[in-house]
């Protein structure tokens, strides 16, 4: 999986391409830790355009960073999620605390 | 459609999980199958063969084998291995359980092959292995 950062102001953004499973995870959620930590954000948005499939190792890697997030009263929030993606995602009741929104911009400009 | 058999054989190396899933998914590809079908059964792989690594084998590694048959229209996929088995069977298929919330487990793998496919059976033996009998049945195209 192949992951690019941006940041607005503080809230880090990260656009994730490739295959999002078990195997991957770990590394995804290393990586953007390290980020987090780096640069003290405590606002992360999450896009997933570029997914191209995720199993339920998805759903743990966004509420960890959720978990991580909360603690210091910051956000997390998804952005692009396309229906193969959501399916999986809705199955945990997830979207009940992590918002969703269309694209970054929309996230941006409401967390 | 009649009938086809294949099997699959690979170390339970998280590397593995996707030629897991891709090849049960172009096995099934006969079935003339939408898009969203094919993404249900390659989820289901996924959970059921990501179960075998994580808790039937934890550290260890083995061979996880799959058979997948097709029979008219129906597809079935039985994931193997022969480690350490489930303890609580009940437990474990509970929506959000996780034995294993350290590694950020969700405790949804279950719930997924339920949900994504038409029928699953799980069966495990203490100290002998878990097998995992899931089926879907193919809508054919009119």
């Amino acid at each position: 999986m192949h992951l690019n950062f941006e940041n607005s102001e503080d809230k880090l953004i990260v656009y994730m391409a490739g295959e999002l499973d078990h195997h991957s995870a770990e590394e995804v959620r290393n990586i953007i830790d390290d980020r987090l930590e780096r640069d003290s954000y405590n606002k992360l948005i999450m896009d997933f355009e570029n997914v191209t499939f995720m199993d339920s190792s998805g759903i743990g890697v966004v509420i960890g960073r959720y978990k991580k997030l909360h603690m210091r009263n910051g956000k997390v929030c998804v952005t692009n999620i396309k229906s193969s993606v959501k399916r999986v995602f809705e199955l945990s009741g997830m979207f009940k605390i992590i918002m969703l929104y269309d694209d970054v911009e929309q996230a941006v400009n409401n967390i | 459609m009649g009938y086809n058999k294949i099997k699959i054989e690979f170390l339970s190396k998280s590397q593995n999980e996707s030629f897991a899933r891709v090849s049960v998914a172009a096995f099934a590809s006969q079935l003339d199958p939408t898009i969203e079908e094919i993404t249900d059964v390659k989820t289901a792989v996924s959970e059921a063969v990501t179960n075998a690594i994580i808790h039937g084998y934890e550290s260890e590694e083995d061979m996880i084998t799959i058979e997948a048959i097709i029979n008219g229209t129906e597809l079935t996929v039985i994931v193997n291995d022969v480690g350490k088995g489930i303890d609580n069977l009940e437990l474990a298929m509970q929506p959000l359980y996780t034995s294993r919330p350290d590694l950020e487990r969700s405790g949804m793998g279950f719930t997924v092959m339920e949900t994504f496919m038409d029928s699953l059976e799980v069966k495990s033996d203490k100290g002998r292995g878990t097998s995992i009998i899931m089926k879907k049945i193919f809508n054919p195209l009119s």
